[in-house]
């Protein structure tokens, strides 16, 4: 069986546009469940990310934090708060948590990081030029910090729009419906047709974030970013990456280092 | 080609493994049969199960209730699916397993229409080799029927399925996923009955979540395995199905003719007709929900029906 034609024939199969089980409902379900889960994993680790990350401390914690949340198995988080809280089994509340808990250590790594590894000499010329504690993190460690925090936002949203078709397991809808339907009644054209629009939604949310860093980091900072040999200790320059990918050449590991 | 070969290789290693396992169990089972007094010139029965929880109880049920009579005995449990019990059934390998005569038909006929026990019984006589044969079925059925919850029952007089027709507009309904494509499921209940739900929400097969969604209200009907525990936690109304839509699915010993001497007959018959639905239903609560082991579970039946 061809893939290609396989995915063609279905999604260009006219019923599978209308309805309340349609292509364009699914998309919307799915964009709707993960923009909720990253905005939630975003307004805890961000400002937890800035917190710590300013204050030196608590990086132990967060590391600890972070790396709990990873080794939980989502499909299983998933099924045990379906089954044994009393949000009702098709509630949105337990694939938010699920969703948030996966999207979570990775932007809380990498907001610690960002702000914790602010080159000294700017945090220090900010102090000496009268700035207060939360002007220092405001003014200058959070936009040095911003490219890193924008990072560990992008792969989270990869994951969280890959990952939300566990959201099918328990009776809610999404693009999972496809995949998850098509198993079980061995539709599989569905399950292909499915996958692939999950994949296309990655895609977009990867190219959509791409945009936002581009237009969001400092113009300055950039500049400051590719010439100044200080800051390029803490910020690699794309040159030095080796990638074209504006952001590629942040250390991407770097939250993974706790 | 390569398939096949990969097959026939697949084929040939469940052979050995199953001649060292027939060594080792027959050898512990020896002592057992001189405990109890051996019948003259009784040829070992072979016992199977497939690898769930309820036939491996079933197995344990049939297998020493034989030893009880002095049958020689040894287990072969836990052996898989279908696809992998039946044909060691058909070549001899194992000479008797607790089946389900309506997925037993199916899997040796799949265009068989038959729903009662007695044309499902009637299509595996037709069908089976002439090396094998279903005894008397047990009343027990582990098959599918619609189950309402009890404030749902009550509310609008349920106990059949036809006496859902009615009220299923305003019901939401559960079931695995493929329940709203596969023709037996929402459409033949649209097609036979002209039954509408208001919604139907896919969870799963008769598991933890269709259990929770009816207890939590999220659906007030569902699909689900007639021996599943949760029916007797949940004081779940089972709607009966006089109609006979869905297939039967009664517990029947299928044995090698070779094996079934007038003793052992007589003894798997008379094993299965203390057996019914609440009964095989509490029997799985004890080994699913209680954690108790499936021979314990069996010994303690056998006990309590004075079968041994």
């Amino acid at each position: 069986m061809n893939l290609v034609s396989t995915f063609w024939g279905w999604i260009s199969a006219p019923g599978h546009w209308h309805g309340n089980s349609g292509i364009p409902e699914r998309l919307v379900e799915h964009a709707t469940y993960c923009l909720e889960a990253l905005v939630i994993a975003a307004a805890i680790g961000v400002p937890l990310g800035l917190l710590t990350g300013h204050l030196r401390r608590g990086g132990r914690a967060v590391g600890a934090l972070a790396n709990l949340a990873r080794a939980l198995p989502t499909l299983g988080l998933l099924v045990l708060l379906a089954v044994t809280t009393n949000f009702g089994v098709t509630s949105l509340i337990p694939v938010l948590v699920t969703l948030v808990v996966l999207a979570l250590p990775q932007i809380l790594l990498n907001t610690y990081e960002g702000v914790r590894s602010a080159d000294p000499a700017a945090v220090d010329a900010a102090r000496g030029m009268g700035m207060s504690g939360p002007q220092v993190l405001i003014r200058v460690e959070a936009p040095i910090a911003l490219p890193l925090i924008l990072q560990g936002l992008r792969t989270a949203a990869f994951q969280v729009v890959a990952t939300a078709t566990i959201a099918a397991y328990v009776g809610i809808g999404g693009l999972g419906r496809f995949i998850i339907d098509g198993l079980a009644s061995k539709d599989y054209a569905s399950v292909v047709g499915g996958a692939v629009l999950v994949a296309l939604v990655a895609l977009v949310a990867e190219v959509l974030f791409a945009l936002v860093e581009r237009l969001a980091v400092s113009p300055g900072l950039r500049l400051v970013r590719s010439g100044s040999a200080t800051l390029a200790r803490t910020i690699p320059s794309p040159e030095e990456a080796g990638a074209g990918n504006d952001n590629a050449g942040l250390p991407e590991m770097r939250g993974h280092t706790l | 080609m390569k398939t096949k070969s990969h097959f026939r290789l697949a084929r040939a290693v469940a052979l050995v493994a199953l001649g060292f396992v027939t060594a080792a169990c027959s050898n512990s089972s020896n002592p057992s049969a001189t405990a109890a007094s051996v019948a003259k010139g009784q040829p070992t029965v072979v016992i199977g199960s497939a690898n769930f929880p309820e036939n491996e109880v079933l197995a344990n049920i049939y297998a020493d209730g034989l030893r009880a009579k002095g049958v020689p005995v040894s287990n072969h449990l836990d052996i898989g699916s279908r696809e992998l019990y039946y044909p060691l059934l058909k070549q001899g390998q194992i000479s008797l397993i607790p089946e389900y005569n309506g997925s037993l038909l199916e899997y040796l006929d799949v265009r068989s229409t038959a729903t009662t026990t007695e044309a499902v019984d009637r299509g595996l006589n037709a069908t089976l080799p002439p090396s094998l044969e279903i005894l008397v079925p047990a009343p027990a059925e582990d098959g599918n029927a619609l189950a309402v919850t009890p404030a749902t029952a009550a509310r609008y007089h349920l106990d059949t399925i036809g006496s859902l027709v009615a009220a299923a507009s305003q019901l939401v309904v559960g079931g695995p996923p493929e329940f709203e494509t596969r023709s037996i499921g929402l459409p033949g209940l649209a097609r036979a009955y002209g039954m509408h739900f208001k919604q139907f929400i896919p969870l799963d097969e008769s598991g933890p979540l269709t259990s929770k969604a009816l207890e939590d209200g999220t659906v007030q009907a569902s699909l689900v395995f007639t021996t599943t525990p949760f029916i007797i936690k949940n004081h779940l109304v089972v709607l009966s199905d006089p109609g006979h839509y869905y297939a039967a699915q009664n517990v029947v010993p299928l044995i090698a003719r070779s094996a079934a001497t007038p003793l052992v007959v007589r003894t798997l018959n008379a094993i299965s007709a203390h057996l019914d639905t609440r009964t095989l239903t509490q029997l799985d609560d004890e080994v699913q929900n209680q954690h108790m082991d499936a021979s314990t579970v069996a010994k303690q039946f056998l006990h309590q029906a004075g079968l041994a």
